[in-house]
């Protein structure tokens, strides 16, 4: 006999105890894994579809603003164009994807329009919308979400991450907004002359109800020799990973490039942080009720075994168990408790997020292993806090019960 | 040689009408291999020095010493201790564990002292084979007469070889026959085995089966 065997002849003695205490733990357990596992799944589902909407951080001039980035005025700042080699040889996690461009506005069959330089393959990362125009890249990596194959896994296939496309963009080709085809009346295989460089169009890009629509977009090398500047560009756009960012991103970047503005898209980023935010907030929240509410019915549960057991716990007393082996007693039970608590709850809570992910959030989930884990030292963890006064309280018990007078 | 020896203990408790001297003055040698009867009228002070020997409370005043050292003054671990290693107990009403067999109740004193299940189990089996339960070592208190209850109980009074067995009123729930048959087991164990046995009874036959009586009246020994 040992202390083990003596906790768990005493658990199966008392079995309908026993059921009650673990169903107030098990279902504790299984609600916040259902949610969290749902919630891990939502917010994988929620990170792809926000970062198909491109960039979110941009990297520009000293001194200059959103209005500069936008209008593209001709004596607007720069910033050198090895920029981006410094970022990208930073490691800097969270930066996904880069995008230098240069911006002017340039003269075109006599009418003023937006010259943007790009380079090709990180350009079309960063802009799944320009995906249906079939153009070139190559497969879109979104930023915060997991990989093409992880999508596949976790059933969220999503064509415009699946769709292979040209990956170059020559320097003597182009691209116009499907505003800018109209403004110039011009069609795909014209050709457009900037100051006096010739360029194929190579393709009208669709309608985005954005800037673009109204923009011709160049190699950034050709755009740079047409603008006369050399090794140098207007901006960088980041896809940067919404968590990087709420983690400081921002400031990190700005210590590698001190003499930019580093600022966010706000609304991507805002739509992007308050979606996660919200997620873990919902979490936290359910945890500490499970939290509470766990830890008073084990408490309750403890407390209502040491009073029955009041004349057990004397007679140990009585035979030479100090107080530490009946506190012993009592938390290591409590802990028994939450170990087949926390695996029946994670147990439930990982069917139900499977059956119910579907249902509420419109998404495949699949089991998370790693919250096993969690589950068990939780319930440990809530079993044993729950069972401190308790077991304080049992080790202060007398053995007088089993005496006849005193 | 002397086991125990008492002096001068008083144990006093504050009630709402006054301090009660539960034990007053009390002086006793209890030596190896004595059986003492301790008898006296309901509220005379029995069970309080039964519990004062065990160190199960503490006295107000006085000295008790087991084997030279002082229980008196000693720690909950070391009075816990000295009941695992030197004290067995019976009681009226069995003091067996519901849920355990009861070989797992004799075997209980032991595995508070972290001896190996395999020894337990020998040494209960030995225990058990000295109180004719040995066929009985499965069954669980509820499937087990009163007789034999109290017997399973005298079982794990001895399995730590004690020196001293206090016994409050183990009588007192059997019937006469099987009373007669428990206190021969005692006289059987005290004469053969050299144990101490300190038993607390109302019964006055059964006072006789000692061989030094006291008698406690208002908390004090009358003879």
């Amino acid at each position: 006999m040992n202390l083990l065997q003596l906790i768990w002849l005493e658990l199966s003695h008392r079995k309908s105890q026993l059921i009650s205490a673990l169903i107030a733990i098990t279902l504790g357990i299984g609600v916040i894994v259902g949610i969290k596992t749902i919630t891990v799944f939502s917010e994988r589902a929620v990170a792809i579809k926000l970062d198909n909407l491109g960039a979110n951080i941009l990297v520009l001039p000293q001194g200059a603003g959103m209005d500069d980035y936008y209008t593209a005025d001709i004596d607007a700042p720069t910033i050198p164009e090895e920029y981006v080699e410094t970022i990208l040889t930073s490691t800097l996690s969270g930066v996904d994807n880069l995008s230098p461009k240069l911006t002017r506005r340039v003269t075109v069959n006599n009418r003023k329009i937006v010259l943007t330089g790009i380079l090709p393959a990180s350009e079309i990362a960063s802009k799944p919308l320009w995906q249906n125009a079939g153009l070139f890249g190559n497969d879109i990596k979104a930023s915060c979400a997991p990989s093409n194959d992880a999508n596949k896994s976790h059933g969220y296939e999503d064509e415009k991450l699946q769709r292979k496309t040209v990956d170059t963009l020559s320097t003597n080709d182009c691209l116009l907004g499907f505003l800018a085809a109209k403004k110039l009346n011009v069609t795909e295989s014209d050709r457009i002359e900037i100051s006096g460089t010739t360029l194929n169009i190579k393709k009208i890009l669709p309608e985005t109800g954005t800037v673009d629509d109204d923009r011709i977009f160049a190699h950034l090398k050709t755009t740079q020799t047409i603008l006369g500047i050399d090794n140098q560009i207007s901006a960088i756009e980041i896809m940067g990973c919404c968590n990087a960012i709420s983690d400081g991103l921002l400031s990190k970047l700005r210590n590698i490039l001190p003499d930019t503005r580093i600022t966010t898209i706000g609304q991507i980023v805002s739509t992007q942080i308050e979606t996660n935010q919200m997620m873990d907030k919902l979490s936290l929240i359910f945890l500490i009720i499970i939290l509470f509410v766990g830890g008073i019915s084990i408490g309750n549960y403890m407390w209502a075994n040491v009073n029955e057991r009041k004349k057990e716990i004397g007679i140990l007393r009585m035979i030479g168990a100090p107080k530490k082996y009946i506190y012993k007693l009592l938390l290591i039970k409590s802990a028994v408790l939450g170990i087949i608590g926390g695996i029946l709850g994670y147990v439930l809570g990982t069917i139900s997020g499977i059956y119910l992910g579907p249902v509420f959030a419109q998404i495949e989930v699949q089991p998370v292993y790693i919250y096993l884990l969690y589950s068990v030292l939780i319930a440990i963890g809530i079993s044993i806090v729950g069972s401190i006064i308790p077991a304080t309280m049992a080790a202060k018990i007398e053995p007088f019960s089993n005496m006849q007078e005193v | 040689m002397t086991l125990l020896k008492v002096e001068k203990i008083k144990k006093q408790y504050i009630h709402k009408d006054g301090i009660v001297d539960a034990l007053n003055n009390i002086n006793i040698e209890i030596n190896n291999g004595d059986f003492i009867t301790i008898t006296g009228a309901s509220g005379s002070g029995k069970t309080t020095l039964l519990l004062a020997l065990a160190g199960l409370i503490r006295i107000t005043h006085g000295q008790i010493t087991f084997k030279d050292k002082r229980l008196d003054s000693a720690s909950d671990k070391v009075l816990a201790d000295f009941r695992n290693k030197h004290v067995g107990f019976v009681m009226q009403n069995f003091a067996l564990i519901p849920y355990l067999t009861a070989i797992q109740n004799v075997m209980i004193p032991l595995s508070l002292s972290k001896i190996s299940i395999k020894k337990q189990k020998t040494r209960a089996e030995a225990v058990l084979e000295i109180v004719g339960l040995e066929n009985r070592q499965n069954h669980l208190p509820k499937e087990l007469s009163a007789g034999q209850q109290q017997r399973i109980a005298i079982a794990r009074a001895l399995i730590n070889r004690p020196s001293i067995i206090l016994a409050d009123e183990p009588t007192g729930n059997l019937d006469p026959a099987l009373s007669i048959d428990i206190l021969d087991s005692f006289k059987d164990i005290s004469e053969k085995q050299g144990i101490t046995i300190l038993m607390v009874t109302h019964s006055p036959q059964a006072a006789e089966f000692g061989n030094r009586k006291i008698k406690l009246s208002d908390g004090k020994i009358v003879n």
